[in-house]
């Protein structure tokens, strides 16, 4: 029953009341919520697609065509058969529902990896909800939207309804006081929250993180701080839109959105405050994303290779911390570059870092340069460029570090920030790059 | 919904996440092709680390000769593919018992209807005598585990909410119940 008095609410739970029709949610209650939009890719699209056949009928259309998304950025350039095959899926699919968000592989519209993509594309937007079937759409968090990642069942609903059931999550509160020092990235950020919540103690739950740290991030830099959200077992991430949100969306949203506030006096059962001034570049040893530790103490760890790309550390903001350290420099072990995007890598040609072009520092430092798309951040296909394929050490801007992950079980994978990665692609040990940066 | 399932149990720890259940390489098989999916069956936790005790799989085979999990916190972590519950699935598995699960994977077993996720109610204590290969009963009418040899039980949560989709089958048939779509 409505009481008299004002319900305080998160951010998260305002979008969740507004997509459902209700005035007020509270964390644990079961809702139908109307979904904006819904993406999905070559690995999770043509079961999902298969699925709504099923379900829905051999002629069924989808919900609304300009509401669904399909970005194929996983096993892009491989000679895997079946990978082949499933890109062709998603055009067979994408060309009878006349779907106009389709950036097909192996073409003009193709971008590369999904949650970047979507972001350049306008579909992150303020109080909407965004799914995807895959994890990493927490990414979209960055925009102060609701976005989750669901498998394809819940996809497949969502394409034949436009809505999906949610338990309303409880929000944990995280605030960035103060500056952070000039080295420290917001991964470093992101690797910090998990390393303290452990990679479970998200678990059903969202994380709204604030303060003056983060005021003061691009969007990249809040992507990747919401993209790893998932690695504590978060439902979401998100981040209250601001000046810096709207100049980034305007010209390019793709749907009417609403900005929504926290309420201020809300009484969050958990909440921790960061001094920006004491956080350190981190890394996450093998085989957990929460086992952290700050750079400088790993010195003595000797790594075989160097990876600097996917959807948590491949955006251009990412290779212009890269070059600020690999300038006129040259690598000491495999270094590989792998842009998130097309646009992403046409930027590395554009953008320069004392007067030369991005790309132009990577190669004469001595890295490979990949195509757009999530390559070697998740193993995929033997063939796939800078996969693990033996026992490497890894230093990586990417989300996980699971046994197995980036290919072989006997490799081990250290996540660090682009800072970091770049820092010890020169050294071949880990190394805290605060004297490359400062 | 079966409420008694009887199965060998296979034990795994804490965190196992959805690439050691199914690698990421093999996520290109058909999920709606007879011959293709029975390959997520033979892949199904083949990304265990090295060393680990027993196959969960035979090599060759796409079944196992285990029909029910018992994991530690944090089971299916990690990537939103629904291949994971699938492939467990496939492999024979009826039903999975951990102390806790990451949300996507738990959202997946149940609105895919793959098989209940249950969760015990206290977190699982070092001194239980559960190891892979034990004959074990599951009663979801009184939430428990039992080793079918010793009758030692472990107690188990109750469904709530999702009870009601899982008793459906999947999302689709109790959201048809319910009259929340006009699927075919």
């Amino acid at each position: 029953m409505e009481t008299k008095t004002h319900h305080k609410m998160t951010l998260i739970e305002k979008i969740l009341a507004s997509k459902s029709g209700k005035k007020f949610v509270r964390p644990g209650d079961i809702i139908w919520a109307n979904i904006d939009h819904l993406m999905t890719h070559d690995v999770c699209g043509p079961g999902t697609f298969a699925l709504f056949k099923e379900k829905f009928g051999e002629k069924a259309k989808v919900f609304d065509r300009k509401k669904v998304v399909v970005i194929p950025d996983h096993y892009i350039f491989t000679q895997n058969k079946h990978a082949q095959r499933n890109l062709q899926i998603l055009r067979d699919f994408s060309k009878e529902q006349n779907l106009p968000y389709f950036y097909d592989a192996h073409s003009e519209n193709y971008k590369g990896v999904c949650h970047v993509a979507l972001s350049e594309e306008g579909f992150c937007l303020p109080g909407t909800i965004l799914l995807g079937t895959d994890s990493h759409t927490c990414t979209a968090g960055a925009y102060g939207s609701f976005a989750t990642g669901v498998g394809n069942t819940d996809a497949a609903f969502v394409l034949g309804t436009g809505k999906l059931w949610f338990k309303v999550p409880e929000t944990l509160k995280f605030v960035f006081q103060g500056q952070k020092p000039k080295h420290v990235m917001a991964k470093d950020l992101i690797l910090q929250i998990i390393g303290d919540l452990g990679v479970d103690g998200g678990t059903y739950r969202s994380l709204e993180v604030g303060g003056p740290v983060i005021k003061a991030l691009n969007m990249e830099e809040r992507m990747s701080l919401c993209n790893m959200a998932i690695e504590c077992g978060g439902k979401n991430a998100v981040i209250e839109a601001d000046e810096v949100t709207l100049k980034d969306i305007e010209g390019k949203a793709k749907s009417s959105f609403q900005v929504f506030e926290s309420d201020s006096d809300y009484k969050y059962t958990y909440k921790k405050e960061y001094i920006g001034e004491k956080l350190e570049s981190l890394v996450a040893r093998p085989h957990s994303p929460d086992n952290i530790i700050p750079a400088f103490k790993l010195g003595h760890q000797e790594l075989t290779r160097a990876y600097i790309g996917s959807c948590t550390g491949g955006k251009l903001e990412d290779f212009k911390a890269a070059a600020k350290i690999l300038k006129g420099q040259k690598v000491k072990i495999d270094t590989f570059v792998v842009p998130a995007t097309t646009k992403v890598a046409a930027d590395l040609e554009k953008e320069t870092f004392d007067g030369r072009p991005l790309l132009q520092i990577f190669k004469e430092a001595g890295a490979t340069i990949g195509k757009p798309s999530c390559a070697a951040c998740l193993g995929g296909p033997e063939d796939t460029f800078g996969r693990a394929n033996d026992a490497q050490k890894v230093i990586s801007t990417t989300n996980r570090n699971f046994p197995g992950r980036m290919g072989s079980k006997l490799a081990e994978v250290f996540l660090a920030s682009p800072y970091t990665v770049a820092a010890s692609s020169l050294t071949g040990r880990v190394t805290d790059p605060r004297e490359f940066v400062n | 919904m079966e409420k008694i399932i009887k199965g060998k149990i296979y034990c795994l720890g804490d965190n196992i996440d959805t690439d050691q259940i199914i690698p990421a390489k093999h996520l290109v098989y058909k999920t709606n092709d007879p011959e293709e999916r029975k390959l997520y069956g033979r892949f199904a936790l083949s990304g265990l680390p090295v060393g680990h005790e027993y196959p969960f799989v035979e090599k060759n085979e796409n079944e196992s000769v285990y029909q029910i999990i018992f994991a530690g916190k944090n089971f299916g972590c990690g990537s939103s593919r629904e291949h994971a519950p699938l492939a467990l699935k496939v492999a024979g598995i009826k039903i999975v018992i951990a102390q806790s699960y990451a949300r996507i994977f738990y959202r997946n077993s149940v609105d895919g209807g793959f098989f209940p996720p249950m969760e015990t109610l206290d977190p699982i204590s070092k001194d239980h005598s559960f190891k892979t290969g034990d004959e074990v009963l599951v009663n979801l009418e009184e939430n428990f585990i039992e080793k079918i040899k010793t009758g030692e039980k472990i107690k188990l949560k109750s469904l709530g909410f999702i009870q009601e989709i899982i008793e459906a089958g999947d999302l689709f048939t109790y959201a048809k119940k319910k009259g929340l779509t006009n699927e075919k």
